[in-house]
């Protein structure tokens, strides 16, 4: 049974990103049951279980990884005494050791995350535990070296040193699962070949795994497709064994996969026919199935009254068998009791909710969003713009209904205010759209490959309307 | 009963003038905007001479109200005078002291000779109205914005969109300097002796002085009730009574009838005068300064340095931005309405009242000696957008003439103009189309920079380009912009 006071926790999260009043949060208080059994100091510790977890195993190692993976992309930030931002660590720790303790046993982490800090951070509240308690996961985000015209030779130097840096910084002397970062971005094959095949980081890899360093070794993939499917011939070739990869799996990608993400139906399959196994990232699509709209979850309400949005779409992303683990970056305590809940144990999705799924997906794909999840690849913009703060804002006025179609909408009035105040209050004026330049530069370091200069261009357009007050 | 009458007039007044440099959001000047067009000095300089004969004509009847009440400068000076007042053993500070013709008529001749000669700075220096303007837009006004932003930072936290949240800064320092400096001078004079600014270097006050030498209604002695206590001259903020030859000095009286609410022997009276001489009789005491509905203006001078400040506040994920600096412009840029550089010029007060109404931080104070203080503008915070008319509806002297969106659409301030080696096209090798995406009419094309690259620059089409500022503002090279606008010296019609 889903706990209310639960419920209220997620509320007060979802009110916090939304704003007030949107529609997803009023259905939300719905679930806000009279049979609450709320524990003293608003938690409800005691009731989240911390032997139910499902685990998968590894068909490779052997391992038994639970379904809950967590994602160390964003850790919670404080300011320290010189006055500059830091990791928390002290948050930090004690989401790890609660994660730890209700059976959660995968850590994703990269040596670029958190501006470069999240390998540190994780290796700090890790370290605090048996080494055979957890697993480890960590990438060679190499991505940008070509680009910055380092030579072959270069790019291994530079890569190999990274590698030496994440046992260093995550205080471990071997890494459970090792990821080429961002496999397809870029411009895809070519800049695949430079990273791993002509510096020779891949063979050095290999090598790493022989010796036991790198105990599965495989990728994480975004973009072309065509980069996907030539490293798997390579793995049927016999030229490279995958133990894992990474894919983006959610219940709107399976099918209707937008920008140049893939259908992970296809993804998933391909993987599935090699029996290599599957790790889940953006499960909620940067959060945007945790604000699906009022319309979208009066469906999903039809069938599970008091289940979020949020637990739909992990209950989704767990479903499929060939799933190991599913990722979630959790910064908050609320969020990983509820997805620790969901998970102890799953439950898989049925044939009737697979069915209310693909209507809320058509829902979601009529919206305007801008498909954003807020990883911060594309920062530091040169020229200043705080790009996912300018999406940021711009989606929560979509989920909360208020993207105004007309200048006639009944609540224009209101509608054009909150949106202009709110946008001066979330983005700086200097790093607002109307500067961006159109450089591009932020273009291919997008994994969800948003043409960012373009949709900047149509979000200012809308602010000017307002502006304006021009009719539209 | 007379002088409760002038207070609740002139505190109305008073507030509804501050209110007007006060407002960032256009609204108040609707209800309120005429205060501002009735000060004599701006009615002057439009040539407004309905207002110009019924600020005589009122003077001719009844004296110096207009000092009294609708000089916001003058009512400011009673308030701090009012404050001084009520010190220990100051309240009856006055007495009288013979006027200082030469230094007030040679004001006066200034002042008619800059207005004459167009030499701006010496009128906007003169100017009452100009000079509180510059008190409330420099002291005032931030002051008012920082408690708005106060009240916007608490509903940002309540997530309310009551409030927004303004930018506060320093326009010129020039014009603040001057600014302080001023109040500084008026303050002391009006704590110490009232209204002596009034009566020794204001020209307004000394042109209307003149005038009700001869005003019909006056403050008159009535010699038979005349105990001679002295309590009217010790009353008399403006030291014009002078109780033992029973004479007023009618150029410096500003009517405010504190001297008939004081005397007790109803030895005053305000009626019809028939230019007879008054005689004396004796003396005796009173005490009490009235009580007066001031406001408060105490702590408005430990402000200076606390302004500047809250601007980027960049955080590890972004990139710093720099600063933009001001271009050098041979010309400057003066708003739509304005005409031209001549016509603003010479009508214009250097009271602020546009440069506190500019939602969009374009106008700001001149540096330039000789528009010292007027407005002109500059595109580093923001640009001249295209929905907004605000200055042109302020401005009391038509300095700046009411303009319609429309009409603004179609006038070409300034022309833009590329400076080669700042565009990040050369400097950054990028391809950059941030001019000619912000251009509102399209003036901005971009075209192939050489043969062998593929790289464009841009190319302005002097015969669309209004001089917004648009392109400016949003140039990405800092802290000089490649592009930035040349003022029209007149402005042409597009």
């Amino acid at each position: 049974m889903e706990n209310s006071n639960k419920k209220n926790s997620s509320r007060r999260e979802f009110l916090k990103t939304l704003g007030v009043g949107t529609i997803a949060t009023a259905a939300l208080m719905q679930g806000c049951k009279p049979n609450n059994t709320v524990v003293a100091e608003g938690g409800v510790i005691g009731e989240v279980p911390k032997d139910k977890m499902t685990y998968r195993i590894n068909r490779n190692t052997g391992d038994k990884v639970s379904l809950l993976g967590y994602g160390c992309m964003r850790w919670p930030l404080r300011i320290n005494s010189q006055n500059e931002e830091e990791i928390d660590q002290d948050a930090v720790n004690e989401l790890v050791d609660y994660a730890i303790e209700h059976g959660v046993n995968y850590f994703d982490t990269a040596p670029v995350y958190v501006r470069g800090w999240s390998e540190t951070a994780t290796g700090i509240a890790l370290k605090r535990h048996p080494r055979d308690k957890f697993f480890i996961a960590t990438k060679m985000s190499n991505q940008r070296f070509p680009n910055q015209g380092m030579s072959n030779r270069e790019v291994y130097n530079a890569s190999v040193e990274m590698y030496h840096n994440s046992l260093k910084n995550l205080q471990v002397d071997y890494i459970d699962y090792y990821l080429l970062h961002s496999v397809g971005g870029g411009d895809g094959r070519s800049l695949y070949e430079s990273r791993f095949i002509h510096s020779g980081v891949l063979d050095f890899l290999i090598k790493e795994r022989e010796a036991g360093r790198i105990r599965n070794l495989g990728w994480s993939f975004h973009g072309d497709v065509k980069v996907f499917d030539h490293l798997l011939s390579e793995h049927d070739k016999g030229n490279v064994h995958w133990d894992f990869v990474m894919i983006q799996l959610n219940y709107v990608d399976w099918k209707h996969a937008t920008g140049f993400n893939i259908n992970a139906e296809y993804l998933l399959g391909e993987l599935e026919k090699r029996n290599i196994q599957a790790t889940v990232m953006e499960p909620l699509l940067g959060g945007r199935l945790s604000r699906i709209g009022a319309q979208a979850l009066k469906i999903l309400r039809k069938l599970k009254l008091h289940d979020s949005a949020a637990k739909w779409a992990f209950r989704y992303a767990g479903t499929p068998q060939n799933v190991l683990t599913v990722l979630s970056g959790m910064i908050y305590l609320e969020h990983l009791q509820e997805n620790i809940r969901t998970y102890s144990p799953l439950e898989p999705i049925s044939e009737a909710e697979n069915t209310a799924l693909e209507e809320v997906t058509e829902i979601m794909l009529n919206a305007d969003y801008i498909q954003c999840t807020e990883c911060q690849y594309c920062m530091p913009c040169p020229y200043g713009l705080d790009i996912p703060a300018i999406f940021g804002h711009y989606n929560r006025t979509i989920s909360a209904g208020e993207r105004l179609k007309s200048s006639n909408d009944e609540n224009y009035k209101q509608a054009r205010h909150t949106f202009l105040i709110g946008y001066d209050r979330s983005v700086p004026k200097l790093r607002q759209a109307d500067h961006c330049i159109g450089c591009n530069i932020c273009k291919p370091f997008c994994p969800q490959r948003i043409d960012i200069p373009h949709e900047m261009q149509r979000i200012n357009v809308y602010v000017e309307q307002l502006k304006q007050k021009s009719e539209f | 009963m007379l002088r409760k009458i002038r207070i609740i007039s002139a505190s109305l007044f008073f507030l509804f003038i501050t209110l007007l440099f006060l407002d960032f959001t256009g609204t108040i000047h609707q209800w309120l905007g005429w205060v501002a067009k009735i000060q004599l000095v701006p009615a002057i300089l439009v040539v407004n001479t309905i207002v110009i004969v019924a600020l005589v004509l009122l003077t001719l009847l009844f004296g110096r109200v207009y000092c009294s009440v609708i000089c916001p400068l003058g009512i400011f000076q009673d308030a701090i005078s009012n404050i001084s007042g009520r010190r220990k053993g100051k309240k009856n500070r006055f007495s009288y002291s013979p006027a200082i013709s030469w230094l007030r008529y040679s004001f006066l001749g200034l002042f008619v000779i800059g207005l004459v000669a167009g030499i701006s700075i010496i009128v906007s220096l003169l100017d009452p109205y100009a000079t509180y303007g510059r008190i409330a837009a420099n002291f005032f006004a931030p002051l008012y914005r920082l408690g708005n932003n106060l009240l916007a930072f608490f509903a940002e936290k309540a997530d309310s969109y009551a409030f927004y949240t303004t930018d506060v800064w320093i326009k010129s320092w020039i014009t603040f300097g001057v600014a302080a400096l001023t109040l500084v001078i008026v303050f002391i004079l009006a704590w110490q002796n009232g209204r002596t600014y009034c009566n020794t270097i204001c020209p307004v006050g000394t042109a209307l002085g003149f005038l009700s030498k001869f005003s019909l209604f006056r403050i008159q002695f009535k010699v038979d009730k005349c105990t001679n206590c002295k309590a009217c001259e010790r009353a008399c903020k403006a030291s014009c009574i002078d109780t033992k030859t029973k004479h007023i000095d009618h150029s410096r009286c500003v009517t405010c009838f504190n001297c008939i609410e004081k005397c007790k022997f109803d030895g005053l009276n305000y009626s019809v005068s028939f230019h007879s001489k008054t005689k004396n009789e004796t003396e005796q005491n009173s005490d009490n300064i009235s009580r007066r509905n001031a406001l408060s203006i105490l702590g408005l001078l430990a402000l200076g340095s606390t302004l500047k400040a809250q601007q980027l506040h960049v955080d590890g994920g972004l990139a710093a931005i720099e600063d933009k600096k001001i271009p050098n412009r041979n010309t400057p840029v003066v708003p739509q309405g304005a005409l031209g550089t001549k016509n603003i010029k010479q009508h214009c007060t250097a009271c602020q009242l546009c440069i506190s109404a500019c939602p969009n931080n374009v106008l700001r104070p001149s540096n330039k000696l000789s528009t010292l203080m007027q407005p002109e503008m500059s595109f580093e915070r923001g640009y001249c957008r295209p929905e907004c008319v605000e200055c042109s509806h302020v401005c009391p002297t038509s300095a700046i003439r009411e303009i319609t969106t429309a009409e603004k659409s179609a006038t070409a301030i300034g022309t833009a103009v590329w400076i080669q080696d700042n565009c990040v096209v050369n400097t950054d090798k990028i391809q950059c189309k941030k001019c000619s995406q912000a251009c509102p009419t399209g003036a901005i094309t971009l075209i192939e920079n050489e043969p062998d690259s593929d790289l464009k620059i841009p190319v302005i089409d002097k015969s669309l380009c209004i001089g917004c500022g648009a392109c400016e503002y949003l140039c990405p090279a800092r802290p000089f912009s490649a592009i930035y606008v040349e003022g029209n010296v007149r402005h042409h019609t597009v």
